[in-house]
C-alpha cells in the first residue's frame, strides 16, 4: 500500500485524530521492508504525545528522527532545525512528514510546499470520525480545505482511522464507513487504507486494512524504552 | 448520555462545563490548558453563550466575579502561572459567597517553570488559593470521564454550599485522550435567591460584596462560612478505593499519578506484597474518614505525587502518627513511573524480597 506512494509522505489532519500514530506505524513498517527511513515531527502546535517520544524505538528501527529543535522541552518555540529542510528536497529513502493538527498546525509546512512538490510527494489526511459528538463530513472537508491552504499543497488521500481509544471496536470501524465514504465524495479524494489496531478482527471494509500497533501510549501504560 | 467519543481531557472539561449550563467563559491562553479555551471560543457563539479573551489572567476571575453575581454558572481556566494570578480574585469571590468553576490544568513550577505536568499546586489549591479565611472545593479527576463528571458535580457543589469549585487537572490529563460520553444537557432557567441581577422594585436589593467595615461583623460572616465548611467536610469527602481492604500499604494518589500508582499496586499484587490505591477524588474536603478506616490494618501509608510533597502533609495529619507515612514523587514536569512506584513501597515494606 505505501509502496504505492511517493517517498516523501506528508501525514496531516484534525489535531487528535491520530496522526503520530499512523506516521510511527508506517516509518517502522518501510524501514522493516528495508527502506531509509527519516521521520521529520513537523508538530509545532502540540506540546504532549508527539513522534519526538519515539526516539528509542526509532533508533532500533534503524529510523532518522528529525525533531523541532525545543520538542519535549519547556520552551513553546516552534522551530524546526535546518536538515528538515535537506531532508524534505535532497534526502534518500523514504520521508515521513508528520504535521501537527489543523490549519494552525500546518503552517509550518507551507515552508516547505515548493520542495514538496519539486520532490514529489503524497499527502495523507487521518481521519477519526469519533473525534466529534456530531460528525460533519461538509465541516471535516472545509478543515482539510484550510490545511490545504496553510499548507500549500493538496490531500492526495484519506486514511479511516476511527477508533475510540482502548474501547475500539469491529462495530466502530463498521460504522464509520458511511462518514468516510461522504468525507471521500465531497472532497473527491479517495481512500486509501483502514488502519485497524492490533487485536481487532476487521470488519468487512471497503479498503485495505492498514494493520497498526498502538505506540501512543500514557506513562502508565507505556513502560517499555522509547 | 451521549455517544462515545473520543476527547483530550480539556476539550472533554469545556464541553462538559456547558452541558453543565455554563455559558460564560473567561480565559486567557497558557499551555497546557490552551485547548479549554481553544473549544469553548468555537462552541460557545454557536450557543448564544460568551466566550470573553481578557486581557489578563486577573481581569478574567474578576469577570467570574461579575458573572457569578448574577447568579449564572461562570467559568475560568489556567495553568498553574495564571492561577496564581487569579488568586486575589478567588478570594473576593469565596469571600463574597459565590459559586463558579476554576479550572487549574497544573504543570511544573515554581515561576513559569515548565510545560510539562505537575501536580505541585496542591498546597495552594488546599491551603492558600487566596489571602484569607476561607477553602474552595477541590476536585481531582483521574480520567477523561471522570474530568466530565466532576465538572457537573463541582457547579452543583459550589451552588449548594455557596462557594468556589476548582477543577484540579494536570497537563497529563489536559492532553491524553480517552473515550467519554455526556450526560444529557443541564437547563439552567431561574436565578437564585441571592443574585444580584436586577429587582424591579419587587424584592429587597441582593448586595454582594466582601468588605466589612467592622471587625466583629466580619469575623461573625467568616465564623458562620466556617460552619458551612464544616458540613461540607462531614458530608463531601470522596475516594476511590483499590484494594486497600486487606491492604498492608496503600498507596494515596490523585489524577495522572493515580493511574500510575494503579499499575504499580497490581505490580506489587502479582508479587505476593499487599498494596491498595486510596484516591481522593476530593482534595478539599480531604477523604480523611477513608484514611483513617484503613489505620487498624495497615502497615503504612505512601504519599505518591507530581511534586516534592505536599499531600503527603494531608496523610500524616490524618494518620497522626499511628503508622508510618512514607514520600515518593517527581517534580518539574517528569511523570513517575510505575516501576518507581513499586521500588518505593517495597523500600517501606523493608527491601527486595
Amino acid at each position: 500500500m505505501i509502496e504505492s506512494l511517493a517517498s516523501r509522505v506528508v501525514v496531516c489532519g484534525h489535531y487528535g485524530a491520530g496522526k503520530t500514530n499512523v506516521t510511527v506505524n508506517l516509518a517502522l513498517r518501510c524501514a522493516k521492508a528495508g527502506e531509509e527511513v527519516t521521520v521529520v515531527d513537523m508538530d509545532i502546535v502540540n506540546p504532549y504525545f508527539r513522534t519526538a517520544d519515539f526516539t528509542g524505538l526509532f533508533r532500533e528501527a534503524g529510523v532518522r528522527l528529525l525533531a523541532p529543535v525545543y520538542a519535549n522541552t519547556n520552551l513553546d518555540l516552534p522551530v524546526l532545525p535546518p536538515s528538515v529542510g535537506a531532508a524534505v528536497s535532497s534526502g534518500r529513502g523514504r520521508v515521513l512528514l508528520d504535521v501537527g493538527g489543523d490549519d494552525d498546525g500546518a503552517v509550518a509546512l507551507g515552508g516547505f510546499s515548493e520542495a514538496l512538490t519539486r520532490a514529489g510527494y503524497s499527502m495523507l489526511y487521518v481521519v477519526n470520525s469519533r473525534r466529534e459528538l456530531e460528525p460533519d463530513p461538509a465541516e471535516e472537508a472545509a478543515l482539510l480545505r484550510r490545511i490545504e491552504g496553510a499548507s500549500r499543497l493538496g490531500v492526495t488521500h484519506l486514511i479511516h482511522n476511527t477508533n475510540l481509544g482502548r474501547e475500539t471496536s469491529q462495530e466502530v470501524l463498521a460504522e464509520s464507513v458511511p462518514y468516510l465514504q461522504e468525507l471521500s465524495r465531497v472532497t473527491g479524494i479517495p481512500v486509501l487504507a483502514a488502519a485497524v489496531g492490533e487485536g481487532i478482527i476487521p470488519p468487512a471494509l471497503p479498503w485495505q486494512a492498514l494493520p497498526v500497533r498502538i505506540y501512543v501510549k500514557p506513562p502508565w501504560e507505556a513502560e517499555e524504552k522509547r | 448520555m451521549s455517544e462515545r467519543v473520543l476527547m483530550k481531557g480539556n476539550e472533554a472539561m469545556a464541553e462538559a462545563a456547558i452541558r453543565a449550563g455554563c455559558r460564560h467563559f473567561f480565559g486567557y491562553p497558557i499551555t497546557p490548558q490552551t485547548e479549554v479555551a481553544a473549544y469553548m471560543s468555537k462552541k460557545m457563539p454557536k450557543i448564544g453563550g460568551t466566550y470573553l479573551q481578557a486581557e489578563s489572567e486577573i481581569a478574567a476571575i474578576n469577570m467570574v466575579l461579575g458573572a457569578a453575581s448574577a447568579g449564572v454558572r461562570a467559568m475560568t481556566s489556567s495553568s498553574s502561572p495564571g492561577i496564581s494570578l487569579k488568586t486575589e480574585g478567588i478570594s473576593y469571590i469565596a469571600g463574597s459567597d459565590l459559586p463558579c468553576l476554576i479550572v487549574n490544568v497544573e504543570r511544573g513550577g515554581p515561576g513559569l517553570g515548565g510545560i510539562q505536568p505537575a501536580q505541585s499546586d496542591y498546597w495552594q489549591a488546599t491551603r492558600a488559593l487566596g489571602h484569607g479565611d476561607f477553602h474552595v472545593l477541590v476536585f481531582a479527576p483521574s480520567n477523561v470521564q471522570e474530568v466530565v463528571d466532576l465538572v457537573f458535580l463541582a457547579y452543583d457543589l459550589a451552588e449548594k454550599y455557596r462557594m468556589p469549585a476548582m477543577l484540579l487537572s494536570d497537563g497529563l490529563l489536559g492532553q491524553m485522550m480517552e473515550p467519554v460520553s455526556f450526560p444529557e444537557p443541564v437547563e439552567k432557567t431561574g436565578k437564585p435567591s441571592w443574585a444580584a441581577c436586577g429587582h424591579q422594585d419587587l424584592r429587597p436589593h441582593n448586595v454582594i460584596n466582601s468588605l466589612y467595615l467592622k471587625a466583629d461583623q466580619l469575623e461573625r460572616t467568616v465564623v458562620e462560612r466556617f460552619a458551612r465548611y464544616a458540613q461540607v467536610e462531614a458530608r463531601e469527602q470522596r475516594c476511590q478505593q483499590y484494594l486497600c481492604d486487606d491492604a498492608d500499604y496503600i498507596v494515596v494518589a490523585f489524577g495522572a499519578t493515580a493511574r500510575v500508582s494503579q499499575s504499580a499496586v497490581d505490580t506489587l499484587r502479582a508479587q505476593g506484597v499487599k498494596a491498595g490505591l486510596l484516591r481522593p477524588v476530593t482534595l478539599w474536603p480531604f477523604p480523611k474518614e477513608a484514611i483513617r478506616s484503613h489505620i487498624p490494618h495497615a502497615k503504612g501509608f505512601l504519599s505518591v505525587e507530581m511534586s516534592m510533597g505536599q499531600m503527603v502533609d494531608d496523610v500524616r495529619l490524618t494518620v497522626e502518627g499511628k503508622v508510618p507515612v512514607g514520600f515518593f514523587g517527581r517534580t518539574g514536569g517528569v511523570i513517575p513511573r510505575p516501576s518507581e512506584v513499586v521500588e518505593a513501597v517495597m523500600k517501606m515494606a523493608g527491601g527486595d524480597r
